[in-house]
């Protein structure tokens, strides 16, 4: 607690023993888990009105195959966990913005209902999930004009609200929502002119592709990029050009397309701010914290999952991870200490941003551990390959490994109880 | 006739080799698992997809997301689309709920995929 | 019968011009082509109060500029705008580069500069560790500041407003045509007369001096470009860093802003099209690759929007403020570009003075000081923020979380006495959708609120006036009109 703090403020410090940021797909699932294993004094924090994150606007279909083995729409996904989330009592404010956090997990947040709140944490959840990355962080050139949106506000005007941005579109970047979104504009009546994506290959899963613009006759312009925004009040075109291996636009590949919308889905960057006021270590590959294999990050008693952490495809490993952060939290305040000692994670040759980065050989007997990472490109026939020091321990073959699918690797308890210490890397090759 | 097509049951996305001999699917080639065998079959003689939607609630701010139980014939999204245009309903929802009964002579229902109060 | 005054151009001289007149009996109206004030260069510049050191010994920029700096801190507590004195730094490269420092210093010094004198590279390096370790020296001028240029624009307009200023948006003055008694006024919007006028039309105000005067005056467009970087805990300068000033201006300089953002830029670029403001892949890889010579370690990860401004660069490359000659009632602020914004302060007293003296205006028996707001919520301590949103709960609704901005606050910039209209107008005055997302999870709120606040559909509400709206139509109409 910070020692300026007032009197009457000091008064009215809450104590909790898992605070969780976000009621989203991993904020539910760590909640979940913390209670089930045992920790009754939760609060999850949500800053929307309604719990459910970004799922609520997700009202396509595709989710839970994993974790439910049967095919749901975002907003039942999401519902799953509500129910299951109130079943349990876990008390859940919405409307409730965190503004700061620190190392000592002291917390304050703000609402109408309550005014200004604030926290001493046992153990504290990160799960605020991620953003997409806006026009400027592309500095793309052109005119500042309306009719410019990132996919996922557009997706939330159009599923949540009910309005519509635009008729005639255009999409930059391939990812999952812009594919999805390039399916929702074309039900809703308007026309998808393009998707328009930088690299040779698409961010997003191949069943999109097929089901949200092969469909739709909508065409997936790999190795394009947009290079001009034109239009005075609202957008009235985009120029759009090939690239050539290092991305730079091939002079004299220039196409206008007339189009009074441009959707930017051009990726995700976990949203870390408040981590980062708590000086947790970052990992510059994955834009989240460095944690532990259980997912406890550089700071003792804090803990991140879900988007915020890195990334993810699918929702289903969204909620599993969280549910192993959400009991190892659990388990940290109920003060089941772990012994043993710790062997770093490294990116290997072609994979970026290994999760966890920190893993522990316990002393005693473990659980199995999920490796997480994206190939840096895609590869076919190739081989996930994971090495102790210089001996390899594992190596794994997959048919097709692409950067814009997570790839998952167990880890057995036999085999990190019997890892040597060094540094264990992780590597694709052919 | 050989028809390459890409599995959309998954994330995994298998590739399959698909032969088709007068209109019925004899091979299936490719697939990760039996998900796949059966999408193939569907995708080469009867293609189908679940139509997802929001549809307005009355005196509401937020719409109420609804969806075909069941995936309906590819040629009838369109269609389906325009009836739900149609479509107000009255709060509260329940998620699960038929909101349209057999939509557009599929034989399948449109239902609600949340609750509204 | 009181006078009336027509004041042409809402941008920072406009506005400021507005709030000096306010204080005399007069009926005062102002013009302004945009949808909101600072819609033109005052909204896209670099918003550095300049020391004084760079205009010629004797010009009206001279004398403006450092009479102007040094109202500023003042003005800024006086209409609650944003100011931070800062300090700059103008670097040198070489030897040569040393004889311009000594140059701008012996400038400064004729203009009445204080607080300068040049510093060697150790002194540099440990006051700016982000700069480049090859800089021979520096002029160190610490009476340089930064404030938010559309922020003051607002909090003058905002001031003027409180004094009946009246204020009509999207009035493109088209024809000024003198009249026996007066001026005609042929606008987008119908004719208007007035006794007085006020030319403040920034990159248009040549064309509107030539209509009235035989003396010509020839106003190029000098766009400039931007990149804007998200703030940091800890700042990467500390100073404004300039580099040696060329013919086409001071270059590239990089900037802390008054809300802890960097900028880089701007290029200075002569172009036909006084109102194209679109930015260029070009003269983004320029500034970018000029940024760096100040600083090599730069890198656009943090980079959150770019955007361009248009300077009004007068070929007499000097400013043009008074009367214009021969034509009683008319008077003028032309080729205001950098360090108009620097200068404003002092352009509008002076001329405001003119005009009351000339035109025998009597000041009023009272002159309302400017409206007060409350300190932004970002800005605010714990026990601040507590009390506020006890007092107003809407205080405990975060819309922007980039910037920390609240409902309350979105409120009371539409509620303002020139209050936003646009999301763009909202953004200006709160800083919502300013941040590193850019208005991705905010807009939508903001949209809301404003259809609210304004009693219009949400189909209504523009980005920046005009064409600009945001959604097309719902959704079921979409669909059922299937006009794709």
């Amino acid at each position: 607690m910070p020692d300026m703090l007032s009197e009457e403020l000091r008064s009215q410090v809450q104590k909790v023993d898992i605070l969780i940021v976000g009621a989203g797909p991993a904020g539910l699932a760590a909640a979940i888990a913390a209670k089930e294993a045992g920790v009754d004094n939760l609060l999850v924090l949500e800053r929307e009105e309604h719990m459910g994150g970004i799922l609520r606007q997700c009202i396509h279909n595709g989710f839970g195959l994993h974790r439910f083995k049967e095919e749901l729409t975002g907003p039942e996904y999401a519902q799953r966990d509500i129910d299951r989330a109130i079943e349990l009592g876990i008390e859940v404010r919405c409307g409730t913005t965190v503004l700061s956090i620190d190392e000592n997990r002291f917390v304050t947040a703000v609402s109408k209902e309550r005014g200004v709140q604030l926290f001493e944490c046992g153990a504290l959840i990160l799960a605020m999930g991620c953003r997409e990355r806006p026009r400027g962080a592309l500095g793309t050139p052109g005119t500042r004009c309306a009719g410019i949106y990132s996919a996922g506000t557009a997706q939330k005007y159009v599923n949540l609200e009910g309005y519509m941005p635009g008729k005639r579109v255009v999409i930059l970047g391939s990812g999952d929502i812009g594919l999805i979104m390039a399916r929702r504009m074309t039900l809703q009546g308007a026309k998808v002119l393009a998707c328009v994506e930088i690299m040779p290959y698409s961010g997003g899963l191949n069943r999109n592709i097929v089901q949200c613009l092969e469909d739709y006759d909508i065409p997936l312009l790999l190795s394009h990029t947009v290079v001009d925004i034109h239009g005075r009040e609202r957008l009235s075109g985009v120029t759009i050009a090939k690239v050539d291996a290092n991305k730079n636009p091939i002079p004299g590949t220039e196409q206008y397309i007339q189009c009074d919308t441009l959707l930017l889905s051009v990726g995700l960057l976990p949203e870390n701010e408040l981590t980062q006021m708590a000086h947790v270590e970052m990992s510059p590959q994955t834009s989240g914290a460095v944690v532990d294999d259980t997912f406890q990050t550089s700071v003792e008693g804090i803990f991140a999952c879900g988007n915020v952490l890195h990334v993810h495809d699918l929702v289903d490993f969204v909620s599993a991870e969280s549910m192993r952060a959400g009991k190892a939290a659990a388990q940290y305040v109920l003060g089941k200490s772990r012994a043993g000692r710790y062997a770093k994670v490294r990116d290997g040759s072609n994979v970026r941003g290994a999760v966890p980065q920190r893993l522990l050989i316990p002393e005693t007997e473990t659980e199995s551990v999920q490796l997480m990472f994206r190939p840096a490109n895609v590869f076919e026939n190739a081989y996930i390959v994971i090495r102790d020091g210089d001996k390899e321990i594992l190596r794994q073959k997959k048919r097709v490994v692409a950067p814009g699918e997570m790839c998952e690797l167990t880890l057995k308890p036999e085999l990190i109880a019997a890892l040597s210490g060094a540094d264990i890397t992780v590597s694709v090759e052919q | 006739m050989e028809r390459q097509i890409t599995c959309i049951n998954c994330p995994v996305g298998c590739r399959l080799q698909v032969t088709v001999e007068d209109g019925v699917v004899t091979a299936v080639n490719g697939h990760g698992c039996k998900r796949g065998d059966t999408y193939a079959r569907q995708e080469c003689v009867a293609p189908a997809r679940m139509v997802t939607a929001a549809i307005p609630v009355e005196n509401r701010k937020i719409p109420v997301s609804v969806k075909t139980r069941t995936p309906i014939p590819k040629e009838k999204i369109f269609a389906c689309m325009e009836k739900l245009s149609q479509l107000t309903v009255k709060a509260p929802v329940k998620m699960g709920q038929v909101l349209l009964t057999d939509v557009c002579g599929t034989g399948v229902d449109v239902i609600a995929t949340k609750n509204v109060e | 019968m009181k006078k009336k005054i027509i004041i042409i151009g809402g941008g920072v001289v406009g506005c400021a011009v507005a709030r000096m007149l306010s204080r005399y009996e007069a009926d005062i109206l102002l013009l302004e082509g945009g949808e909101d004030v600072a819609s033109g260069a005052s909204k896209a510049n670099s918003g550095i109060v300049h020391a004084g050191f760079d205009a010629k010994p004797g010009s009206i920029k001279a004398l403006t500029n450092v009479e102007g700096a040094r109202m500023y801190p003042e003005l800024c507590r006086e209409v609650d705008a944003p100011y931070v004195q800062c300090g700059a730094m103008v670097l040198a490269f070489s030897e040569e580069e040393r004889k311009t420092l000594e140059k701008l210093y012996a400038q400064g010094e004729a203009n009445g500069v204080e607080g300068q004198r040049i510093i060697e590279r150790d002194e540099i390096l440990e006051m700016e560790p982000n700069v480049n370790p090859e800089v021979v020296c520096a002029l160190l001028e610490e009476t340089s500041g930064l404030t938010s240029p559309y922020e003051l624009t607002c909090a003058l307009a905002d001031h003027a407003a409180v004094n009946d200023v009246e204020f009509r948006m999207e009035t493109l003055v088209e024809r000024i045509i003198k009249q026996d008694n007066g001026f005609l006024l042929v606008t987008n919007k119908g004719e208007m007369e007035a006794d007085i006028i006020v030319n403040c039309a920034g990159v248009h105000s040549a064309e509107l001096h030539n209509q009235l005067s035989e003396n010509k005056l020839n106003i190029i467009p000098r766009k400039g470009e931007y990149y804007l970087l998200d703030h940091q805990a800890e700042p990467f300068f500390a100073r404004t860093m300039f580099q040696c000033p060329t013919k086409m201006g001071k270059g590239i300089l990089v900037s802390p802003t008054a809300h802890g953002n960097t900028l880089l830029g701007p290029t200075a670029e002569d172009v036909e099209d006084a109102t194209d403001v679109s930015t260029t892949a070009g003269s983004l890889a320029k500034v970018v690759e000029a940024a760096r010579r100040t600083w090599p370690g730069l890198t656009l990860k943090t980079s959150i929007t770019t955007f361009a401004g248009i300077r009004a660069h007068c070929v007499t490359d000097d400013f043009v403020v008074g009367a214009v000659e021969g034509v009683y009632g008319a008077y003028e602020t032309v080729g205001i570009e950098s360090p108009g914004l620097s200068a404003a302060p002092s352009i509008a007293k002076r001329l405001s003075q003119q005009i009351a003296q000339e035109q025998g205006l009597s000041l009023k028996a009272e002159w309302k000081p400017a409206p007060r707001r409350e300190k932004p919520f970002y800005a605010m301590t714990l026990e601040e923020r507590a009390a506020i949103v006890r007092d107003n709960p809407e205080y405990g609704a975060l819309v922007c979380r980039c910037e920390q901005v609240t409902e309350a606050e979105i409120r009371a910039a539409i509620r303002r006495p020139v209050g936003a209209r646009t999301i763009d107008g909202v953004k200006r005055r709160t800083r919502a959708g300013m941040g590193r997302c850019q208005g991705g999870f905010c807009s939508p709120r903001v949209l809301e609120i404003l259809s609210e606040e304004l009693n219009l559909a949400p189909t209504e509400i523009t980005k920046c006036g005009g064409e600009s709206k945001v959604l097309v139509g719902t959704v079921a109409d979409a669909l059922r009109k299937g006009d794709a």
